[in-house]
């Protein structure tokens, strides 16, 4: 293939994965929802959760995005600095959000700031947002599509704690927020922690958390022991699906961090709602690929 | 618990009967509204494009497309409820100037919504929330669209439905409110639960 015909082909690409994860949750995802959902026992999680499943399968059935908040897209790529697109990257993933937008079709999310108008295609300034980590020597391209919807990107916050405040201010913090905000965000929610320095390494690390498969643990032994008990203590707390309450809260409980300034304990909280929606897919140098986060799934 | 179904006009007496909890399914006209409207009615002072009054509003921003065999004419693709907690700034006005009897969303409202549905004697219900082709399915017909220049999210939809459901209700006309009660339940059972957690989690200057 001419390097204009594959670039036409990625786009195309792109814009079906983009257009699949609007419309079918990943398989970690409804694996652990439907753990959350034999865990319960009350009338209200049973109704909701008789819902949720419901509109799961209706949407894998009739190709329909499964909630009608498609997000502001968000990649996240981690691209092989041999990979053969790699200086159109921005340009294809911004047409595949245009051609997709058209072709799923995907709510119109984008409003520029100050004009206050929206796009109306789902592209605007800096958006799609676009974030890149390089891959050495590699020619492989892994990318994951993200749908922030409004609802669950309302309770984001980030802030800089005093060091003494510790990491028991770290557990305040997120869990003065997840009772109160995340109660209408549409658990059971996945939360996201950022832990670092400054304020905008721990936010963009508490958003990078969601993108890890449930059931996946911190790195380091400490950080997968505060996952744990974050993750327990949340549950404990009984949000249930909806907030109408339940026996359990979460879907998980995930931190990255960075290493701090001596004097900044920075923390950032992300959230996603039950419905979310975020793919991964590895692209080669020959440009075949495979769905990561959709086992056997075809574009 | 009832599963009974109510049809726009809602009359007060249907409106006296359900409490916190209760579980319905509505038929008639269903029409998005969210902050956008909001702003305009409440804040801008201008004039509703339809009439409210005993009927149902919905804080949804749906997914609609342009039917290709009848231009101007829209299908609607997916349809959930969004926060209603952003329209808590003036919803209170809103039940006020509009006479709307039934607001539907997502998740809990404040107390100044209470208020608002305590005196116009309204009602707040949730959908669940991301069920949005479950939602789909109970429209029968887009009717019309007015202020389509606020962009698709944020225009109001006409729309005829068909038990549309389930909706649970959040805050009644009496002031009881189902979130505000389960808000108090968690943040009660948060802080021996934060407090049993941070006995181990001093990290800080750990030994050597």
């Amino acid at each position: 293939m001419k390097l204009q015909d594959q670039k036409e082909w990625l786009v195309d690409r792109v814009a079906r994965f983009t257009e699949y994860s609007a419309k079918h949750l990943p398989d970690d995802v409804r694996e652990r929802l439907r753990a959350l959902r034999a865990s319960e026992t009350t009338e209200f999680a049973r109704i909701i959760y008789d819902a949720m499943f419901d509109n799961i399968e209706k949407a894998d059935e009739l190709s329909r995005p499964v909630c009608q908040d498609t997000g502001i897209i968000q990649f996240f790529a981690r691209v092989g600095t041999r990979f053969p697109l790699i200086d159109r990257l921005e340009e294809i993933l911004r047409d595949a959000v245009l051609l997709a937008t058209r072709r799923a079709p995907l709510r119109h999310n984008a409003v520029e700031v100050f004009d206050e108008k929206n796009t109306g295609n789902n592209v605007g300034f800096r958006i799609p947002w676009i974030e890149t980590e390089l891959i050495p020597e590699s020619d492989i391209l892994e990318l994951c599509v993200y749908m922030a919807g409004g609802g669950c990107s309302l309770p984001g916050i980030a802030e800089v704690l005093m060091p003494l405040e510790g990491y028991e201010g770290v557990v305040r913090f997120v869990f003065d927020r997840i009772t109160t905000y995340g109660i209408n965000a549409c658990p059971p929610l996945l939360v996201g922690i950022g832990i670092a320095g400054s304020v905008e390494v721990a936010a963009k690390l508490s958003k990078k958390a969601l993108l890890r498969p449930l059931g996946s643990r911190n790195e380091n032994p400490t950080g997968a022991d505060l996952e744990r008990r974050i993750e327990e203590g949340l549950n404990k707390i009984g949000i249930g699906p909806g907030g109408l309450t339940g026996n359990m809260s979460v879907m998980g409980v995930h931190i990255e961090q960075a290493a701090r300034h001596p004097a900044t304990l920075a923390v950032g909280l992300s959230t996603g709602c039950w419905a979310h929606r975020r793919a991964w897919i590895r692209f080669h140098g020959d440009l075949s690929y495979e769905m990561l986060s959709h086992k056997g799934a075809e574009l | 618990m009832s599963g009974k179904t109510l049809t726009t006009p809602i009359s007060d007496q249907e409106i006296e009967s359900l409490s916190v909890g209760d579980i319905f399914y509505l038929s008639g006209h269903l029409i998005t509204g969210r902050d956008d409207v909001h702003q305009r009615v409440i804040k801008q002072g201008l004039e509703l494009p339809v009439d409210l009054s005993g009927g149902a509003i919905f804080h949804a921003g749906p997914i609609m497309q342009q039917r290709t065999d009848e231009p101007g004419k829209y299908e609607v693709i997916s349809i959930g409820p969004t926060t209603s907690m952003r329209m808590e700034k003036y919803e209170k006005e809103f039940i006020e100037k509009t006479g709307v009897r039934l607001i539907i969303g997502k998740g809990g409202m404040g107390p100044k919504t209470t208020e608002g549905c305590v005196n116009g004697r309204a009602v707040h219900a949730v959908f669940p929330g991301g069920c949005a082709v479950l939602a789909a399915r109970c429209v029968e017909e887009v009717e019309d669209v007015k202020w389509l220049d606020l962009g698709m999210p944020e225009a109001m939809w006409v729309m005829r439905v068909r038990r549309f459901g389930p909706l649970i209700v959040s805050i009644d006309i009496r002031g009881n409110n189902l979130f505000e009660h389960n808000r108090k339940l968690f943040e009660e059972r948060k802080i021996p639960i934060v407090g049993e957690i941070c006995k181990h989690v001093d990290y800080l200057h750990g030994p050597e």
